[in-house]
């Protein structure tokens, strides 16, 4: 999915792949964007902590699919695309679980 | 410097397509964004494999600089005007790499990347030709970098920026939420530094906030002395490149100095002290 490994700082179309070994120490929120059944490709999905406090924000992936890794506990993710679109869904992570959100466009 | 002298909008941009003296770039955290679509007549530099020695943690030196921007048909006269996703963090690092290195005409688009697709702006795939120059670098200025003994030393006496998230800044987690969490052996922050998280300074469109929005957040809430010189830093030296930029070039602080080694370097260090929580 990227080719920016993970000494950057840099948020990757999509956000980083996963791995298995990954994936039991991390506390992963992950998800898709469509519009009527396709990718929304173009647009952006932000990773907000308590009070709407900015922490992350990745491209969207060319599947329309996102990923943070997060820590344990309560966040908020917001979807911006073209056309003032502006979404939003609370969701909560925990260590070792991939948690999905998807938005319909 | 002011924000006049260092930002241009998105109409500004369209009207230098391809004007001659002027050179577009885009420099983006995903360096495949600038293969999917790209302003017209821009073209692109890649943080990683442009601007970092293959070998050494370093900076490509003065020679590699000038033959990567006589390569890229970038000469001494032209205008640079940088853009690149995510709130232009990894445009601004370039942005301060290029002053580094003494270029003198180096513009920032307000809201880079993001913006212009936000409002669904023209984007191509074309990749221009330029012809080669002669690009003649100066040494870097040391008035802008930091390096890890400077910082040391620093504690208690200068502002020391951390602009980490306040996860990372506690030392809760050792890298941006977006990231795998590894990197530094200890987590936590520089003793006296005050956390103000880079992306504090930009707009939800990727646009920097107004003047008096930003002096309140770094003087007036985070207590940053603006009678003070100051040091900003990250993880790896790209977000507080942003934050530089903001104190520096927009708000027009004299003395700024970017730690590029920063937490990466300084939570490795052996002996050095380290803070944790929330700050004091």
């Amino acid at each position: 999915m990227s080719n920016v490994s993970n000494e950057s700082c840099g948020a990757p179309a999509g956000g980083v792949t996963i791995t298995k070994d990954k994936a039991s120490k991390e506390a992963v929120i992950e998800g898709q964007v469509t519009r009527d059944g396709s990718p929304v490709a173009k647009g952006y999905a932000r990773l907000l902590g308590t009070g709407d406090e900015f922490v992350a924000e990745v491209p969207l992936g060319e599947d329309g699919g996102f990923r943070f890794f997060a820590a344990p506990g309560q966040w908020t993710l917001r979807v911006l695309a073209p056309g003032d679109i502006r979404l939003e869904q609370a969701v909560s992570a925990d260590t070792g679980q991939v948690t999905r959100v998807d938005f319909l466009v | 410097m002011s924000r006049s002298d260092v930002l241009v909008d998105a109409d500004y941009v369209e009207a230098h397509i391809g004007a001659p003296g002027t050179v577009i770039v885009e420099v983006d955290e995903d360096t495949s964004a600038y293969d999917k679509g790209h302003i017209p007549s821009a073209i692109k530099i890649d943080w990683k494999k442009d601007l970092q020695d293959p070998v050494r943690r370093d900076f490509v030196d003065r020679v590699g600089f000038e033959a990567l921007l006589s390569e890229r048909g970038i000469s001494n006269d032209d205008t640079v005007v940088l853009y690149g996703g995510n709130n232009n963090w990894f445009a601004a690092y370039a942005y301060w790499y290029f002053k580094l290195y003494g270029h003198q005409n180096v513009l920032l688009l307000d809201g880079g990347r993001k913006k212009w697709e936000l409002d669904s702006r023209e984007l191509t795939t074309d990749v221009p030709i330029r012809d080669k120059t002669s690009y003649h670098a100066s040494e870097q200025d040391a008035t802008l970098r930091a390096k890890r003994d400077e910082v040391i030393d620093a504690i208690g006496k200068r502002n020391l920026v951390d602009v980490r998230s306040p996860d990372e800044f506690s030392g809760k987690l050792l890298a941006p939420a977006h990231l795998p969490q590894e990197q530094s052996q200890r987590g936590g922050h520089i003793p006296t530094a005050k956390n103000v998280p880079w992306s504090k300074a930009a707009n939800e469109d990727g646009t920097f906030k107004s003047d008096s929005d930003l002096s309140t957040l770094y003087k007036d809430e985070a207590g940053v002395d603006f009678g003070k010189d100051t040091i900003a830093y990250c993880r790896i030296g790209e977000r507080s490149a942003h934050t530089w930029f903001v104190l520096h070039e927009i708000l027009g602080l004299p003395n700024v100095k970017n730690y590029d080694g920063s937490w990466t370097e300084y939570g490795s260090l052996v002996g050095v002290p380290i803070e944790l929580g929330e700050g004091k």
